[in-house]
């Protein structure tokens, strides 16, 4: 069940002046319609984790961690390893956060970024079942939002890539039918892409990357494309109550494509393949 | 299969869609108005194995309060599949795809209504997935701005839903559900049509740039025929509706 959403209302006088600054070109913030703030990515921040980061953009801050276990597969793919993907709006990130089971929101990025990490193939499921049908490994990746300036999708996503390229997975030891983790032997990821989100709000008909809270506010939709190294697209999200034109989709990705080193080597640089 | 759509020299032969159909074409499509006594609007629809039913009960007054909106309708959408709709018992409690999938959908219908008409008002929409196969998030959005047109809520546009995705190798429309689960690439796509507008947009799978506006355009393309459909599914209704009236001259 979904309702219509109450949302923080942002002052007449401000919605003015930011509409006049965009019809000039600038955004409040000073940046340019395709300019990030500034990216920073640490790994390792939680040691108990078996991959964990945490991703900055601009002053949106979210943290990832990833656990692995073992589990029984799903009946429909019982050759592969589970991945699970949740986000947590943790209230002390944000006024407008409550405490309580993951709501719409928190579900819709979770399942955002599930798809763009399945898609992609950032960890490939299918080497990761040791007794298939039986025993397989399970990736848990919990999102953890912990401060909310907008554009939470992208700063998920940096956060949940950089733990899982990030992660010790523990090799697996099988003796007949039985398989346990030996988590004192532990290898990197098997993986097959590197996929980037980025985020495009239309705010007063201007197309505007990485938008900050304000301009989330008042944008009339958003979009939120992830791209792979290989230049395909492999996730797509329209989000908000607003629409777009064919035209409009198209600079979209073009903004996608053009915005990904900028961020891709933000986490290069913190996965530490160059 | 590298190629994706261009691929009809080679394996023209070997590629065959799983019911046979051509990489443009549709599942047979039924759609009706009308339908339930209780609603304002409602509508049903079946699209190959597919059944959706869809009710529209509003406008009200807003309930739980804290969701009143003093400038415009709150609305609700629930999309929901029946326990006995697909392959293996759902357990009718909501899933996360459920929860997703409510709200793009309210998301999409509202870029329609005329929602600041009716402030403090609230406007529920039901899509009940009697019978899963295959784009049942499009064919929803279709269904449930056809009930919306029924319970005479006023609206910029209809939206019309449709899906295309890639197939092995190449780009179709109207994924079934075993090509969903097969294929590469899965888009689903609602527009306003005569406004020309995209108001839902959702892709998973892996697309170039080139397929994925091929895929795209695909997809506006089957919302166009389906929005022939929904006029006349609306036009047999108000018909209908004439036929029903009692001529004057009985009344005396």
């Amino acid at each position: 069940m979904s309702l219509t959403p109450v949302l923080p209302r942002i002052n007449k006088l401000r919605e003015q002046e930011i509409r006049t600054a965009l019809r000039q070109g600038i955004r409040i913030d000073g940046r340019g319609f395709d300019e990030y703030r500034s990216i920073q990515v640490t790994t390792g921040v939680v040691s108990q984790a078996e991959g964990s980061a945490n991703a900055l953009i601009g002053g949106t801050r979210v943290m990832a961690g990833v656990k692995i276990g073992l589990a029984t597969p799903y009946s429909d793919q019982p050759n592969m390893g589970v991945l699970i993907v949740n986000a947590e709006f943790v209230p002390l990130a944000s006024p407008t956060f409550e405490p309580g089971p993951p709501d719409e929101n928190a579900i819709e990025l979770a399942r955002v970024i599930d798809r763009g990490i399945r898609s992609s193939k950032v960890i490939l499921l299918e080497e990761y079942a040791p007794l298939p049908g039986k025993r397989v490994y399970v990736f848990f990746i919990d999102i953890y939002v912990l401060d909310h300036l907008g554009n939470l999708l992208d700063t998920a996503a940096l956060a949940s890539i950089a733990a899982l390229y990030t992660a010790k997975i523990p090799k697996v030891e099988v003796v007949g039918d039985e398989v346990s983790l030996n988590r004192s032997v532990t290898e990197s990821i098997r993986t097959s892409a590197l996929p980037i989100t980025v985020t495009v709000a239309k705010v007063f008909d201007h197309l505007l990357v990485d938008p900050n809270l304000e301009e989330e506010l008042l944008a009339e939709a958003r979009i939120a494309i992830t791209t792979t190294e290989r230049d395909t697209i492999c996730a797509v999200q329209k989000m908000g109550s607003g629409a777009f034109t064919r035209q409009e989709i198209e600079e979209c990705v073009e903004l996608a494509f053009k915005c990904r080193p900028k961020i891709e080597e933000a986490l290069r640089l913190a996965i530490g393949h160059a | 299969m590298q190629q994706g759509g261009g691929a009809e020299g080679q394996a023209a032969e070997e590629w065959r869609r799983p019911d046979g159909r051509a990489a443009d074409e549709l599942r047979p499509l039924r759609l009706e108005v009308g339908v339930l006594e209780n609603a304002e609007g409602s509508a049903y629809g079946e699209q190959g194995r597919g059944k959706i039913l869809v009710a529209v009960y509003g406008p009200t007054e807003v309930h739980p309060r804290h969701m009143e909106h003093v400038d415009r309708l709150t609305m609700l959408c629930r999309y929901h599949m029946a326990p006995f709709s697909t392959e293996e018992r759902r357990r009718p409690q909501p899933t996360r795809r459920d929860i997703e999938l409510s709200k793009v959908i309210r998301e999409a219908l509202e870029a329609a209504v005329l929602t600041e008409r009716f402030p403090r008002s609230m406007l529920k929409i039901f899509i009940e997935v009697l019978e899963a196969a295959g784009g049942t998030r499009c064919l929803g959005i279709t269904l449930a701005s056809l009930a919306l047109a029924n319970a005479g809520i006023p609206m910029r546009d209809l939206v019309v839903g449709c899906a295309a995705g890639k197939y092995k190798g190449r780009i179709v429309l109207d994924l079934s559900e075993e090509e969903d689960k097969e294929g590469e690439a899965d888009m689903a796509v609602a527009i306003m049509p005569s406004l020309n507008r995209i108001v839902l947009l959702q892709m998973d799978g892996e697309l170039t740039r080139e397929e994925f506006f091929q895929a795209l355009d695909l997809a506006i393309e089957g919302c166009r025929r389906i929005h022939k459909m929904q006029v006349e599914a609306i036009k047999r209704k108000l018909q209908e509706g004439l036929a029903l009236t009692p001529p004057t001259e009985e009344k005396e």
